[in-house]
């Protein structure tokens, strides 16, 4: 073992300029994946974040429309019991459209109620405000910064809304929010559970449960959870993964994309490094017919190469690895939005970095099996009758 | 019976499937254990075949070796290997080492094939015996930083690190000076004299022949000579 992993060492170290060839080609073969890799992941996470981050992941709504949930409390805990590990963030949503009147337009908005602490979760809505403070009292609201904009309404200013049933109600605008889409800015209108309930008059009921989960891309196996341990027939649980298919299945092209793009160097890596080390067989042949005269196994003849290869991939990986981050690193920090920020997030993924290894690794030390069969299979009479 | 350390039993070389070349016809012959053997004879009569054949590099096609009373013919090539390694130090015409190591570890190649790592105790030998070969001062050099007489008496040094029974070299000196194959010579000769060991050497010089023992003479695949002094 030792004698056979010196020997690769020193035809390794002796052969300079080849060496570094091979590393190289490996390294390039890593880095490639790792940013591939890694910005595919990002891309992905980031567009997850992007879509699902800040809004409901799954959501528990009557069957009927227009029907309530009456006892939200009770039906909370349920759920959250369902899935302890992954439920988080749940809030009770009184919410329906109704018509806001200013003195020369009218537009359909959609007024939501909830407990602002519970909101927090989910919404994170005390962040999102960008001026003034949060309604806590009754008949007080916040809009949406376009809604302001285009409305011309401020802060301190008293809107009249009409609910489809006919019912006016008047209220203070406290606040401004920003959630970062500008359809929700433009018909989001944001108030305690009290005032809508009270104003869309449904009593003690709430119009849905909303709630995250820890891991998105698990929600409908959680949805499916919540849906067993409710048990109700006149209750329907969604989650954004049914209604994002579309997103979804791109995610996936994407991933199958870099996967054939990976799996294609990984190909390249591996016929590099089995050439080269069936040429180096060549060009050893006396060393190797002159250490089996003096009584080397062939069993440790042919671990020579094989250590090689995976001396190189070794090398190759390592030198791979801080190539890759570097280039992910510079392509998050140099290509950028109009506003500074990355186009996609510097994202480190240790797991799939470590497999990318780990593969590069394996790979090298499967390549050197041709050439340490070869190495077997050479007679110490060839070389010693040629010289 | 004569104590032999190597004997060969009725064995023939028949080389190539089409064209048969026929290198060796029914050789009989046994070396005793210490002598101080030369195998002479002109070109393609065979001298190398048969020093392969002894050496278990090659397998004759009829006949068979015995090295130390124990028939060669059903080892496997593993148990050759090992044997090689415990009995036998080559010497080629070529001196065959790697050019990756120094002198030093190219003499200590033979233990570590055997054993792995050298100890104190085995590169205390090696460096004995490069001083025993004169080259105490190049023995960290790489083998290709050094002449040619160097070189071989590097690989004779080789040879000799697991302390052989049997020395086979196939014209040693071939390459060398008249003034360094004497030394060579010289040196063989205190080796076997000191420790015992049997040497084969093939040699076109009738100097060096003469001072043998024993001289066998090879024609055209046949002992036609054999003098033992
Ligand atoms: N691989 C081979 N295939 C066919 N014939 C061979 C082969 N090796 C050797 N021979 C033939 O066998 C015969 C003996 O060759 P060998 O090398 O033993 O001669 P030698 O006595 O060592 O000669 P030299 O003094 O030139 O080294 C020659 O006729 C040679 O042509
Ligand atoms: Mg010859």
């Amino acid at each position: 073992m030792k004698l056979a992993f010196d020997i690769a060492l020193r035809f390794l170290k002796s052969s300079k300029g080849q060496t570094i060839l091979i590393v190289l080609g490996i390294a390039i073969g890593v880095s490639v994946q790792i940013f591939i890799g890694s910005l595919i992941t990002g891309l992905q996470k980031s567009l997850v974040d992007k879509t699902v981050g800040s809004a409901p992941q799954i959501t528990v709504a009557p069957q009927e429309d227009g029907d309530f949930i009456l006892d939200a409390q009770a039906e909370i805990k349920t759920i959250k019991a369902a899935n302890p590990a992954e439920i988080k963030s749940l809030v009770a949503v009184t919410q329906g459209p109704a018509i806001l009147k200013t003195p020369d337009q009218s537009t359909t908005i959609i007024l939501r109620g909830f407990e602002w602490d519970d909101a927090q979760g989910i919404y994170k809505i005390a962040d999102r405000l960008v001026k003034g403070n949060l309604g806590t009292n009754k008949n007080e609201v916040v809009i949406g910064k376009d809604l302001s904009e285009n409305l011309n309404v401020k802060i301190d200013d008293t809107l009249e809304m009409i609910t489809p049933t006919g019912k006016t109600g008047e209220f203070l605008v406290t606040g401004y929010f920003d959630l970062q889409v500008k359809s929700l800015n433009e018909s989001w209108i944001l108030t305690n559970t009290d005032t809508a309930q009270t104003f869309l008059e449904t009593g003690d009921g709430v119009s849905q449960i909303e709630m995250q989960v820890n891991d998105v891309f698990v929600a409908d196996e959680v949805a499916m959870d919540v849906e067993k341990r409710l048990n109700d027939e006149t209750l329907i649980v969604t989650n954004w993964k049914e209604e994002n298919a579309a997103l979804l299945s791109g995610l996936s092209g994407q991933t199958a994309s870099s996967l054939m793009i990976q799996f294609f160097v990984l190909i390249s890596v591996v016929l590099g490094i089995a050439s080269v080390l069936a040429i180096s067989v060549v060009q050893k042949s006396r060393q190797i017919g002159i250490l089996k005269a003096m009584g080397m196994q062939n069993p440790k003849a042919s671990l020579v190469f094989l250590f090689q290869g995976f001396l190189l991939g070794i090398l190759g990986a390592f030198v791979g690895i801080a190539l890759g981050i570097g280039l992910s690193w510079s392509f998050a920090t140099l290509v950028t939005n109009p506003d500074g920020t990355s186009l996609v997030p510097f994202y480190i993924d240790w797991f799939f970095i470590g497999i990318s290894a780990g593969i590069a690794i394996i790979a090298s030390t499967l390549a050197a099996l041709i050439p340490a069969i070869r190495v077997s299979k050479l007679d110490p009479m060839e070389v010693i009758k040629n010289g | 019976m004569d104590n032999f350390v190597v004997e060969v039993k009725g064995v023939s070389k028949v080389y190539g499937k089409t064209i048969k070349t026929v290198a060796l016809h029914e050789l009989n012959l046994g070396f005793k254990t210490g002598s101080f053997n030369a195998i002479i004879g002109e070109s393609g009569s065979g001298k190398s075949t048969l020093l392969n054949i002894i050496g278990t590099l090659d397998r004759p096609t009829k006949g068979e070796v015995i090295i130390n009373g124990v028939s060669t013919r059903n080892m496997s090539k593993g148990r050759l290997a090992d044997l090689r390694n415990e009995t036998l130090g080559f010497v080629f015409q070529f001196h065959y080492l790697l050019p990756e190591f120094t002198a030093m570890e190219n003499v200590l190649m033979p233990y570590r094939v055997a054993h792995g790592k050298a100890d104190k105790e085995s590169q205390k030998r090696a460096r004995e015996i490069l001083n025993l070969v004169g080259l105490e001062k190049v023995e960290n050099n790489l083998a290709t930083n050094m002449s040619g007489g160097q070189q071989q008496r590097t690989a004779i040094a080789r040879a000799l690190m697991n302390q052989p029974k049997i020395i086979l070299a196939d014209e040693p000196t071939g390459n060398l000076d008249s003034q360094t194959t004497d030394s060579i010579y010289q040196l063989f000769r205190k080796i076997n004299q000191e420790l015992g060991t049997t040497f084969i050497i093939i040699t076109h010089d009738r100097r060096v022949a003469e001072k043998a023992d024993r001289i066998v003479e090879i024609l055209d695949g046949r002992i036609s000579l054999d003098i033992v002094k």
